[in-house]
């Protein structure tokens, strides 16, 4: 065998590890997107299989508790309901009647056990809808008791 | 008026540079050397028009028009000055301008450096990077034009993206990574000149090589203050996500890289001549490619794309760079033989073939996992993504061989290894790996990757220092210098070797930070009462106080937390909820203590209304700073690299007749 075709062979051979590498990883590491309707769909078979999961958070269903952090909450695509569970605080973007997306397993039966929480932040630009002054009233609850303790 | 002015500007510049591409091309095919000066007064004119849109639209931004739309988008009357200056970069339109400029820098610099060395293919290289600006100034002349006008204008703006206007370091990464991608268009341009004169001998590599180091070191920079910043702003304790974003940056660094490697077999030994042009061509596509995938929102939907009047047209410009690129190439091929030939398997040449063929399966895995959705969704009509899990199991073990390539790589010898030299120069650098893993181990590292990047990252170590150690020894045997003195003419006689040692010892610190702060992370998650404490790792942390007060663009709720190390207040941390005016979320502000031992990484999660108690993420991530020391060693060697040489005219030898003796270069 020459120098040149056991380089070859060497480079085909690394290739081929590549090959399978990036096989192998994307065979473990794919994650579907589906709805909640879809997730239901799939019954028992979507045991111990990720997914990501989009709905919009039903509003009135989320519930934390700060001392055990633990956060549950439904999502729905207007047709099915899922619940969904997550240990941790809610993250900045999410919020009830609004879209989430969640990634993490269906445990036993209906609860899908999430463990990110993606929240994307919207470049757009919304103002803030009237009625709702979310900071002021921070700013009330807030300040009164720093400028006392001053 | 500045919206006038700024259009006029923009469509002159346009106009400008098509002329001189066309008028360089003519000069040169009919030896009219006064269409070639024409063509580089066009160089000036764009760089001149560029800066004079530049302070046009900070002269907008400063001054608060609010009747340009970009400004009243991007600025506000409450955003603090040095946000409305770099309010410039934070939106689509001021981006291209930034780049536009940068570009036109780098275009003049080029042609005035390069002009008296390479006066051939000056003005093909001229007209290559003049096209490349009328895209860009198309771009912004027309479907994202900054200087667009609002009627009737609003009484305040908007302001920046939140996001954008909470950490300084959004006021040098973006020109950091766009003086990383721009760059690349000056070596593509030599290489595409080389390619249409069809003078492919050896004046181009020198001319490429240097501008590709440029290119290379702004964007290493710009890769790692890009996740240094998400590290510091968006307050999820990681600094790299395999965000399409970031894997867009890596993907021309890691061909870049690739290409910075293969040049030097072409240089020492004539061979890979097609493949390395085929690099640079890929490169300076992946950089536009990286554009596009930010830009054209393609990624978060296919709709985005369609709606996006710019995503057609990136992908437009790519399609004809590929083709026009690759076109040259293979009408070229017969002048692109390889004059040299592999002589042993056992060589550097060998060393870096694998480098390549590692750094290549690297970016086409990023390439394939960042695109995974679009090609299921296309291919089977499932949205499937591969996330993290799927980049960490396919390029750890990548990385990691190409570490100990990187190690093996400056000390191996070209053409042919003796078994001698290889003992000589590795035996004590195995040793120090072997001890390395054994201290790695009883420190309570656990696993085979993580233990085999610490050994690797000490291998790579002990053989860098090795090389300076023994080229120092020699030096002082030869003259008698002092260390320092030594040390400063051994780098000096040599640039590119010993800035190419640096930057691996860069990249040591980077693995090392990075395998540190990911095996030994500590976190966790608490509520605290006021007075409470909670304990992670060495410290205790106690939330104080919880304080709120109003800012003329935002409104601050502010947590005190102290921290103490057995008993002893060492810190005293404030993590923040920001809430904007424009935005229905509080934008998270977190607070780093950083120590070269480790970070310690508070984020206030939420609290209640009242200020009695606070939910509380603590992070401890070791040697976190080392990865940015690493990335400022890696700029500090490519610099070291490109360092002008007094003696450059008297030609470093370039064919080598004698078996390569390691340590000279």
């Amino acid at each position: 065998m020459t120098k040149r075709s056991k380089l070859l062979l060497g480079a085909i051979i690394v290739a081929a590890a590549l090959g399978y590498l990036i096989y192998g990883g994307i065979r473990e590491a794919a994650v579907y997107y589906v709805t909640p309707t879809e997730l239901k769909g799939k019954g028992a078979s979507a045991a111990d299989q990720s997914f990501r999961l989009g709905g919009m958070v039903v509003p009135g269903s989320v519930h934390w508790d700060p001392g055990t952090l633990q956060l549950t909450f439904r999502l729905t695509d207007g047709k099915e309901q899922v619940a969904v569970k997550h240990t941790g605080s809610p993250p900045d973007l999410f919020k009830e009647g609004t879209g989430a997306i969640v990634e993490g397993k269906v445990a036993g039966g209906h609860l899908f056990i999430a463990n990110t929480i993606l929240a994307k932040h919207s470049e757009e630009y919304r103002p803030p809808p009237a009625g709702e002054a979310q900071a002021k009233d921070l700013y009330r609850t807030l300040m009164k008791p720093a400028e006392e303790r001053r | 008026m500045i919206s006038t002015l700024g259009r006029f500007t923009l469509a002159l510049a346009l106009g400008i540079a098509i002329y001189g591409a066309i008028v360089s091309i003519l000069g040169a095919r009919r030896r009219k050397p006064a269409l070639i000066e024409s063509g580089r007064g066009a160089i000036f004119a764009v760089f001149g028009l560029a800066t004079f849109a530049v302070l046009l639209m900070e002269a907008a931004l400063v001054g608060r028009d609010f009747s340009i739309q970009y400004v009243a988008r991007n600025g506000s009357l409450g955003t603090p000055l040095l946000y409305t200056v770099i309010a410039m970069w934070g939106a689509l339109e001021g981006s291209i301008l930034l780049w536009i400029w940068i570009l036109a820098l780098m275009s003049l610099l080029a042609v005035v450096i390069e002009g008296k060395r390479n006066r051939e293919a000056i003005p093909y290289a001229t007209a290559v990077l003049l096209c490349i600006s009328a895209f860009f100034l198309f771009l912004a002349a027309f479907p994202a034009n900054p200087f667009a006008a609002i009627f009737p204008p609003p009484a305040d703006g908007r302001g920046p993206n939140p996001l954008l206007q909470n950490h300084p370091l959004m006021a040098i990464h973006p020109p950091c990574l766009y003086a990383g991608y721009v760059g690349w268009s000056v070596p593509y341009a030599f290489a595409m000149a080389a390619l249409m004169t069809g003078r492919l001998g050896e004046e181009w590599i020198r001319t490429v090589r240097r501008w590709s180091i440029v290119a290379w070191g702004f964007l290493t920079v710009g890769v790692i203050l890009g996740g240094w910043w998400s590290y510091e702003v968006l307050g999820w304790g990681g600094y790299w996500a395999w965000d399409p974003v970031e894997n867009a940056s890596l993907l021309p660094w890691l061909t870049g890289t690739a290409f910075l490697h293969s040049i030097m077999i072409q240089e020492r030994r004539k061979m890979l001549k097609v493949w390395n042009l085929a690099l640079i061509i890929t490169t300076f596509a992946l950089t536009i490619f990286g554009t596009f995938l930010t830009r054209s929102g393609i990624l978060s939907s296919v709709h985005a794309f369609s709606e996006s009047t710019i995503g057609p047209l990136f992908l437009a410009f790519i399609g004809v760079i590929l083709l026009v690129s690759f076109g040259f190439l293979a009408y070229r091929s017969d002048g692109l033989k390889a004059e040299g030939d592999l002589d042993s398997l056992v060589s550097r040449e060998t060393a870096f073939l694998m480098n390549n063929l590692l750094l290549l399966g690297f970016a086409f895995a990023v390439f394939l996992g960042t695109l995974f959705p679009l090609i299921s969704e296309a291919v089977r009509g499932v949205k499937v993504s591969v996330g993290e899990p799927f980049f960490n199991k396919v390029n750890v073990p990548i990385g990691l061989v190409l570490i100990f390539l990187m190690a093996i790589g400056p000390l191996i010898a070209w053409r042919r290894a003796s078994l001698e030299s290889l003992r000589r120069n590795f035996s004590l650098p195995l040793l120090l790996a072997f001890l390395g893993t054994g201290v790695s181990s009883i420190l309570g590292v656990r696993g085979l990757y993580p233990l085999l990047a610490f050994s690797l990252a000490m291998f790579a170590a002990a053989t860098v220092i090795q090389e300076f150690a023994w080229g120092v020894r020699a030096r002082r045997r030869i003259s008698g210098e002092g260390y320092l003195t030594a040390l400063s003419n051994l780098t000096r006689r040599s640039r590119r070797r010993y800035g190419g040692l640096i930057v691996h010892l860069g990249v040591v610190l980077v693995v090392i930070g990075i395998t540190a702060s990911t095996v030994f992370r500590l976190e966790k998650e608490v509520s605290l009462k006021r007075g409470e404490s909670m304990h992670l790792g060495r410290y205790e942390v106690r939330f104080d106080d919880l304080t709120a007060w109003q800012e003329a663009h935002r409104f601050v709720v502010q947590g005190t937390f102290t921290v103490l190390n057995s008993n002893r207040q060492v810190a005293e941390m404030r993590p923040s909820k920001r809430f904007y005016a424009s935005e229905q979320q509080p934008i998270g502000t977190v607070d780093v203590r950083s120590t070269p031992r480790e970070d310690l990484y508070l984020i206030l999660s939420s609290f209640t209304q009242d200020g009695a108690s606070a939910t509380l993420k603590v992070l401890i991530r070791p040697l976190v700073m080392w990865i940015w020391i690493g990335g400022a060693v890696m700029a500090l060697g490519a610099f070291v690299a490109i360092w002008p040489d007094r003696r450059v005219l008297a030609a470093e030898p370039v064919k080598e007749r004698v078996a390569w003796q390691p340590g000279r270069s």
